[in-house]
Formats: structure tokens, C-alpha cells, sequence
């Protein structure tokens, strides 16, 4: 195994450096084992899931199947930049509300997912909510409450376009 | 630093020509599988993902009907309302490709290069006739789809080699692009099958995925038509045409059993796909022109 030479990443809005990377290394694994941002979930590694989802200059992306260092220079965005505990945004928040989590462990891929649907389109109708969330999977839930919460999150958000 | 984040083609082609065994990384859909599996190990690795050269398309020409397509669209891009207007099949098959995360970041220059029996740009690809610029230190070259493509996950590329474009003429004419799977999201194609018409040049060319090493074209059906459709009024064939129309695409398969499928499943699929796209592509009446 190589090792590689320190290089940084910007996340969340802040540069963080990685030193003690190994050579191959994807950005989930950075985050989780290098950074300690364990929010990003590693379920398969093969980008099936959906689990892992970050935004790298404002696109979802599988981050196990980023290169670590080929994101230098991006902007990298995880669950942990979405909100904090006393602070949810409004799809976390719709989340809750609408009882859509039970292990959770589908819970922030799905979340960066709904996010950036809404970015780009906040009454979004049924069937471009299931493709946006076509990439993330869900083996607890049967998928129902997601749905309904990501109605009240873009409910949520047009109240907040519209005052 | 073991990885180059290149900023323009040629600075791609210098890093590969200086690390002759470099990995070209575009979307890292398909390499970064095999890295995290642990069946490839990462040495020096050229990233293309930042060359601006590689994202754009424009339309070349003197009627403007040929589309060059940088390696690195996406097929998030590719699905683009003003990129589907001119190749609709090839906007079909990547809306069709994994998720929307994977593709955000898969290209079709990767999708190229993987060279998977089941990819999904290549039928719609070898259904164009398209062409495919490489690019190295050393120069550029272009080659047809199908001397790119040589086999199972096998392609024309040598070391330190680049694919640059991808060069497909703008037809007028209806697209289609039709795949089986066991599933609508995130599958890998059992079968696929894209056909185009040229409308002017009055032929119709279809090609199979998943059912031979490489891409195939149905040539003894794409003669069959051309001599009996009504390109004209794009009227729809009658039954008899189009069960010898279906016979001879899925006579043109060489499908194998797999583990995701047995060959006479695909071959049936074939034809039920053949009998869809020509029906759906000649409907009964000439849409208005524009
Ligand atoms: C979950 C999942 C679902 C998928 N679903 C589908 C699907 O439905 N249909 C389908 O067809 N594919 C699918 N794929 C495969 C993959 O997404 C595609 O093949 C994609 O187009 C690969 O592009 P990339 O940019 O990610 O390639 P990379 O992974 O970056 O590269 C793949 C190969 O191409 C080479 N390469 C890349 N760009 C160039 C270039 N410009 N010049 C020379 N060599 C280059 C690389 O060196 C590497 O060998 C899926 C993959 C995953 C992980
Ligand atoms: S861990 Fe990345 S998609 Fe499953
Ligand atoms: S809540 Fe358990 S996987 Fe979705």
C-alpha cells in the first residue's frame, strides 16, 4: 500500500486536512475513519445504496465512489452540514415529524438526497420524488413515510419561499 | 502526489506519458468498485473530471448535423432537454444508467472505456455509427465504434491514450431506446436495444446490447425495412413486416446465460423490444413538422 502525501478537503465549509491516508481511499472512508464525520453511512461501498450521499459542488454523489484526493479543491457538503441537534433543517425536521426513520441508518443519504431535490424543485410531483429518491435504499420502512415526509418538507419550504 | 487533478486535455496527456501505467479517473463509477473490492490497486492516478475540454458538446459541420460530445458529459448532462432533442436514445439510455447519484458523476467516456457488454450508451452508440476521438502525447486518432469496442470489457485504447470526443450525426427522425431489467432503477441491462430513423436517408438502425461481446447491429432487419417502411407518412407496418422485422433483430442476438439472465430469455426480450421500438417509432401518422 502507498501512502499519499497530506492533501485537504473542503467540507462543510471548512478545510480539513487528511495526513495519514493510504492510496485508494474513497471519500466515505475519509470522512468516517480519517475525519470523524461518521454521519455519511457505509452500507455497500458500490454506490447501490445511497447510504453514503454527500454533494460535491452541489450534486449528489455516492461518496464511497469519489476518490478522497480527487475531491481536493471541491466543495464537499455531508449530513453533518445539513443541520444540528436544536437546529434541523426542514427536511430532518419533516423526517421526525413524519415518523420516516427506523433504524435510520438509509436515514442521511435519503436526507442529502430530498434536500437537493427540493433545491432544484420544491413542488416536486410524485413521480420525480421517487426517481430522486431512486438511488437510496430503504429496507425498513417500505418507503411510505419517507414519501409523506418529503411532502411536508416541501410544504415546509414553499411556506418558507412564500411569506 | 500520486494523483494529477488535470485541468485540460493536454496536461492529461503529459501526466499519462510521464506515469505510463496511470489510471485515467473520470466519474470513478466503475474504478472505484474495483478499488474499494480490492481486485484493482490505485498507483498514479490522472483525474479528467476538472477539464473543462471534456464537458461541453457543440454541433459541427456544414449543416450543422454532426454532434461532438466531450468524453466527460455526464449522463446527468446527457439527459438534458437540449442534448435529448438531438439524440434522444442516447438521452433515453442515460436517464436509464444506475441513480442520480451515480449519474451525476458517470460519463460517457467511461461508460466507453468500461466497454461492458451491458453498457448502456453503447447500442444507442453503435446504432449512430458514432465516432470516437483518442487523444495522447503523441497525437490524435479517430476510430468507429465498433473498432473501439473489441470485446467483453475490452477496448482500443493504449496506454497513455485519452477518449476526447464522441462524434454522433444529428438525425431527423424518431429515437428509441428500450431496456429489460429486473427492476426500473438501478439495474443492469438483461437486454437493451436502440433504434433510429433517418428519416431523409429513409433506413432505420437498431442495435443490441447485453446479447454479444459487443454491441450489435440487426443489419438483415435494418435492410428488411428500409426497402418497405413508409418514411413518408411514417405509417405503421403492417403485422407481417413487423413479425420478420422482430425475427430477424432477434436472430441478429448471440445471447449467452449468465447469472443475471438465460439466453433464451434475452432472446425473446429481443424481439418483443423490436416489435415495441418499430411500432412506437412509426405510429401511424407523420408527426408535424416543426
Ligand atoms: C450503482 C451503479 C449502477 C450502475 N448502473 C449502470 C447502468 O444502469 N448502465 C450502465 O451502462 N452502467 C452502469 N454503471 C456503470 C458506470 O456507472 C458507467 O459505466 C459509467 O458510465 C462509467 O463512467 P465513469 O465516468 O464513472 O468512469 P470511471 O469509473 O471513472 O472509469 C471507468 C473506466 O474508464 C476509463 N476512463 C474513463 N474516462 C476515460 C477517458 N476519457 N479516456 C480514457 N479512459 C477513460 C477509466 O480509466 C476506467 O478504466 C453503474 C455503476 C454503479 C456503481
Ligand atoms: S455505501 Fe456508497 S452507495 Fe452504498
Ligand atoms: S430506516 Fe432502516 S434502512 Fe431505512
Amino acid at each position: 500500500m502507498t501512502s499519499v502525501d497530506g492533501f485537504s478537503l473542503s467540507i462543510n465549509g471548512h478545510n480539513r486536512s487528511v495526513v495519514d491516508a493510504v492510496a485508494g481511499e474513497s471519500l466515505l472512508f475519509v470522512l468516517r475513519e480519517r475525519l470523524g464525520l461518521a454521519g455519511s453511512k457505509n452500507a455497500c461501498e458500490e454506490g447501490e445504496c445511497g447510504s453514503c450521499t454527500v454533494r460535491l459542488d452541489g450534486e449528489t454523489v455516492c461518496s464511497c465512489l469519489v476518490l478522497a484526493e480527487a475531491a481536493a479543491g471541491r466543495e464537499v457538503v455531508t449530513i453533518e452540514g445539513l443541520g444540528s441537534e436544536g437546529d434541523l433543517s426542514d427536511v430532518q425536521q419533516a423526517f421526525l415529524d413524519a415518523g420516516a426513520v427506523q433504524c435510520g441508518f438509509c436515514t442521511p443519504g435519503l436526507l442529502m438526497a430530498v434536500d437537493a431535490l427540493l433545491d432544484d424543485d420544491s413542488k416536486p410531483d410524485d413521480l420525480t420524488v421517487r426517481e430522486a429518491i431512486s438511488g437510496n435504499l430503504c429496507r425498513c420502512t417500505g418507503y411510505g413515510r419517507i414519501l409523506d415526509a418529503v411532502d411536508r418538507a416541501a410544504a415546509a419550504r414553499q411556506a418558507e419561499a412564500t411569506p | 502526489m500520486p494523483v494529477t487533478i488535470a485541468t485540460s486535455i493536454d496536461e492529461a496527456c503529459a501526466s499519462l506519458a510521464a506515469h505510463p501505467d496511470a489510471l485515467v479517473l473520470a466519474g470513478g463509477t466503475d474504478l472505484m468498485v474495483e478499488v474499494n473490492r480490492g481486485v484493482r490497486t490505485i498507483g498514479h492516478v490522472v483525474a479528467v473530471d476538472r477539464i473543462p475540454e471534456l464537458r461541453g458538446w457543440s454541433l459541427e459541420g456544414d449543416r450543422a448535423d454532426v454532434l461532438r460530445l466531450g468524453a466527460g458529459t455526464t449522463c446527468t448532462d446527457l439527459a438534458e432537454p437540449a442534448l435529448a432533442s438531438l439524440v434522444p436514445a442516447l438521452a433515453q439510455a442515460a436517464r436509464t444508467v444506475g441513480s442520480p447519484q451515480i449519474r451525476n458523476t458517470a460519463t460517457l467516456g467511461g461508460n466507453l472505456a468500461t466497454a461492458s457488454p451491458a453498457g448502456d450508451t453503447l447500442p444507442v452508440l453503435a446504432a449512430l455509427d458514432a465516432e470516437i476521438e483518442l487523444q495522447s502525447a503523441g497525437g490524435a486518432r479517430r476510430l468507429p465504434l465498433d473498432e473501439f469496442v473489441t470485446g467483453v470489457k475490452a477496448n482500443a485504447l493504449i496506454p497513455g491514450e485519452l477518449i476526447t470526443v464522441i462524434r454522433v450525426p444529428v438525425l431527423e427522425g424518431p429515437q428509441e431506446f428500450l431496456k429489460v431489467g429486473t427492476r426500473n432503477a438501478m439495474v443492469i441491462a438483461v437486454t437493451s436495444l436502440a433504434l433510429v430513423v433517418d428519416r431523409p436517408g429513409r433506413n432505420v438502425r437498431i442495435a443490441l446490447g447485453s446479447v454479444a461481446p459487443v454491441p450489435l447491429r440487426a443489419v438483415e432487419a435494418e435492410v428488411l425495412v428500409a426497402e418497405r417502411l413508409d418514411f413518408e407518412n411514417m405509417a405503421s407496418p403492417d403485422s407481417d413486416l413487423v413479425d420478420r422485422f422482430a425475427d430477424l433483430v432477434a436472430d441478429a442476438a448471440r445471447p449467452i446465460d449468465d447469472h443475471r439472465s438465460s439466453a433464451a430469455y434475452r432472446r425473446h426480450a429481443v424481439r418483443v423490444l423490436a416489435r415495441r421500438a418499430i411500432l412506437r417509432a412509426f405510429p401511424g401518422s407523420a408527426p408535424v413538422p416543426a
